[in-house]
């Protein structure tokens, strides 16, 4: 589209439609030009995020409940097919992976020689992204491609990817994303936008809008019709019913006074003693992006390797210098966690570290719930 | 020939000090030389004088009869040489020997404290000379304690 | 985007000459030849080194040399000591040089006061030696350097030949003497009090135990020395050196690409805050 065309019928506007019966086009489409495509599958009795091959590997016919330390699979028969928002993986296991080999290396007459290993052959298309985890992909964007020094394993897998969405039309139940302002319809950074109309109906469709020059090529080369503006408040509809529905907030902005008030308040101690220091909040937390790294070598000590990890700052050894540790204290820990999402990543990147999925309330084996946390300080009197 | 007056003057532990306080305070004053290796005070012994430091060191040492004589803290020009005169018993609290030739100036201490107590203002400006470095010291000597440039500290 | 990717792999330098300094440290000097991917480096700026196959560490440069690299290490653990292990013709990895180093600049026409205690004075010595090669751009020079024994002193020649010279003034002292020491005795921070500096006009840098830099900083803020003329060099766990895996964060400052130097002003309210 170029400005002189002239200006686009309402109908274009409000977006095109994509027939639940011609999901699969999409998906073979992205396929043919290259694409590892991925979205939300049932493995193991969980949702993870596997290879798509077609619309009936989603997990159709598929609910989840999530409340405070549980997270189950529930097959209601929904004919919603992404009628789950998310499982504990999220798509930075794919874009900035748990366990990476950064190069190898071996001894040679001139020292040694380092092979850095090569980014994934495909580039990644993504089904399904909901929009709390968009956001958090641009927090990921922000810390690890933004800065004076951008990361060479998340570039490589982050360029080229290609983001499909979908809005949400029933939260779960530890979902706060409405108060975080990142859902449950998504933002920018797709490249196309779906939402879920009519499941179960002869017309079960999706909604597309497009976001990025990637997507409306594809709307075109798929021929989608355009929707009607009964599409559009239909869409619209789902999203505040869902936004409705939201049984949880967090004051975003209240939170960073109050985090900033109370470094030493004494309910870090009162956290401590619930935390296990178990790190499952960061593994889940889809903008937690810290990592450790691992020498190794073989028994000849010729040939040397060194692979990246996930870290998480519940650790012990995480802020280990000579002479000790720095956060001894499961207290710190937490504080510094929590505090780093809601109140220091303002000042690092000018955005929340927090997209309100709600990951870490589930997943913590005893669901010590962020919001929760925030609400239990006193306020920032000042 | 310079006068006590202004040559305590010119020490910095003094420096600032109104001229009519410089004044009194001179006249407990007189100028003192000790060889190195000389004892300038003595654990236990009378504080009836001290110093304050123009030129040389000074080693601030205890003794032990199972370890000998410790450095606990060495002190150089423009340092004042002990606290003890100001407080009952008026008595050392360790050894002081000179590393090299110490120049200093001495002051009578059961003059300097007449003095002080006939003129509280001039006393409580000489207090708020001694304090902060004897706060200082005392935080130094912690810090001391602390023993933290070793590996593991 | 201006910024590059980052490098990931380490760069191998030849050791050109090891050093031993003291029981547990030693200072490497590591070949760079000319249009090495390795920069030179600035004062206080700090790079990765990894003896091959053990693990990397961030170290401090301790000369302002363009031609070779100059580290002093001091082995508090598994990659430190084998950095001490390396000898004359090994191959050592390097990714750097990293951070944000000394004010040398805002420093040009100042007094400059450098406090350094045990292995601080590491970092602190390559201000002293670019202080030393511009002489003339900067104004009177001090040194209260803090070790905990005689024998614990780094560059002990060195030492010497800078107490020799005129143009810096250099007080050593020791926490605990021995009977072979005739040199001050007590914390670095007791050099402070007398030290001849205009407080109005000088910088100060200090390295060290956090405690002893809080302290030097408070005893020459008490001296009338503005906060913005204070500036200090911290340490934490690092593992990336480029702000991207985390460990290194103190509040919303990373100190591989925040610091590892930083004004006192806008870290002293941090350092007050327990485990943090």
């Amino acid at each position: 589209m170029t400005s002189n065309d002239p200006p686009a019928s309402p109908t274009a506007e409000a977006g095109h439609i994509l027939p639940a019966a011609h999901f699969d086009a999409l998906l073979t489409l992205l396929h043919e030009d290259g694409f590892d495509v991925r979205g939300p599958r049932v493995q193991g009795g969980a949702l993870e995020i596997g290879k798509l091959p077609n619309a009936a590997a989603l997990p159709q016919g598929c609910s989840a409940t999530q409340e405070p330390g549980a997270w189950r699979l529930q097959h209601t028969g929904t004919p919603a097919w992404f009628g789950i928002t998310h499982g504990g993986m999220s798509w930075k296991a794919l874009l900035h992976p748990a366990r990476t080999r950064l190069w190898s290396a071996e001894r040679t007459a001139d020292g040694f020689s380092v092979h850095e290993d090569a980014g994934p052959a495909k580039p990644f298309a993504f089904i399904g992204v909901r929009a709390c985890d968009l956001r958090a992909i641009a927090v990921q964007d922000n810390v690890l491609q933004r800065g004076p020094y951008v990361d060479a394993v998340y570039n490589a897998r982050r360029n080229g990817a290609f983001l499909v969405t979908v809005d949400c039309a029933e939260p779960s139940g530890t979902c706060f994303c409405v108060s975080m302002g990142s859902g449950p319809a998504a933002g920018s950074g797709y490249d196309l936008a779906l939402t879920e109309l009519d499941a179960g109906s002869a017309s079960h469709r999706f909604l597309v809008r497009t976001g990025s020059r990637a997507g409306e090529a594809v709307v075109q080369r798929l021929g989608l019709c355009e929707a009607t503006h009964q599409d559009s408040a239909s869409a619209k509809a789902i999203v505040e019913g869902a936004s409705a529905r939201m049984g949880r907030s967090m004051d975003a902005t209240a939170a960073r006074a109050t985090l900033s008030a109370n470094r030493e308040s004494p309910h870090w101690q009162d956290v401590a003693q619930r935390c296990l220091s178990c790190g499952n909040c960061t593994m889940v937390c889809p903008t937690c992006f810290c990592t450790t790294v691992e020498d190794t070598s073989d028994l000849s000590g010729d040939i040397a390797e060194r692979w990246r990890l996930w870290d998480s700052c519940f650790t012990f050894g995480f802020t280990h210098v000579a002479g000790g540790t720095v956060r001894e204290s499961a207290g710190a820990r937490y504080r510094h966690w929590i505090s780093h999402k809601l109140l220091n990543l303002h000042e690092q990147f000018d955005e929340s570290g927090c997209v309100g999925c709600g990951r870490c309330i589930t997943w913590c084996p005893v669901g010590i719930d962020i919001t929760a946390e925030v609400a239990a300080l006193p306020q920032d009197v000042s | 020939m310079k006068s006590m007056a202004e040559l305590i003057h010119a020490h910095p532990f003094l420096a600032g000090l109104p001229e009519p306080y410089i004044a009194t305070v001179a006249g407990c004053a007189r100028n003192v030389v000790f060889e190195a290796g000389s004892y300038i005070i003595r654990e236990g012994h009378s504080a009836t004088e001290f110093h304050l430091l123009r030129d040389g060191h000074v080693a601030l040492e205890l003794y032990s009869p199972r370890g000998g004589s410790k450095v606990l803290q060495t002190l150089g020009p423009g340092d004042i040489l002990g606290a003890s005169w100001l407080v009952p018993p008026y008595r050392w609290t360790s050894d002081g020997r000179a590393l090299d030739r110490v120049h200093a100036f001495a002051f009578d201490a059961v003059c300097l404290r007449g003095k002080c107590e006939a003129d509280p203002a001039m006393g409580y400006a000489l207090m708020q000379r001694f304090l902060p470095v004897l706060m200082q010291r005392m935080s130094a000597a912690r810090l001391q304690a602390m023993d933290m440039f070793g590996a593991q500290a | 985007m201006s910024a590059a990717v980052t490098q990931l792999a380490p760069v191998p330098l030849r050791v050109a000459a090891v050093v031993r300094e003291t029981a547990d440290s030693v200072t490497l000097t590591l070949a760079r030849p000319d249009g090495s991917a390795v920069g030179p480096g600035a004062p206080g700026q700090f790079n990765m080194l990894y003896p091959f196959g053990i693990g990397e560490a961030a170290i401090s440069l301790s000369s302002d040399s363009a031609e070779t690299l100059v580290h002093t290490v001091r082995g508090v653990g598994a990659v430190s000591e084998a950095l001490g292990r390396l000898r004359p013709g090994d191959w050592v990895g390097v990714r750097g040089p990293f951070g944000a180093g000394w004010p040398l600049e805002a420093a040009r026409g100042r007094d400059i006061v450098l406090v350094a205690g045990g292995i601080g004075l590491a970092p602190l010595r390559s201000v002293i030696h670019a202080v030393l090669r511009d002489r003339a751009a900067f104004g009177r020079l001090f040194v209260a350097y803090g070790a905990r024994t005689p024998r614990e002193r780094l560059y002990v020649a060195e030492l010497e030949d800078w107490q020799a010279r005129s143009d810096i003034d250099i007080a050593v002292t020791v926490d605990a003497g021995d009977a072979h020491w005739s040199g001050r005795v007590g914390f670095v921070t007791a050099l402070l009090a007398n030290a001849p500096i205009d407080p109005a006009r000088c910088i100060v840098m200090a390295c060290g135990p956090e405690v002893m830099m809080r302290a030097a900083a408070r005893q020459m803020l008490g001296r009338g020395v503005p906060i913005e003329n204070v500036y200090v060099s911290l340490e934490r766990n690092m593992k990336c050196a480029a702000g991207l895996c985390g460990h290194c964060q103190v509040g919303p400052l990373f100190m591989c690409k925040d610091g590892p130097v930083f004004p006192f002003g806008r870290v002293q309210d941090l350092l007050g805050v327990r485990e943090i």
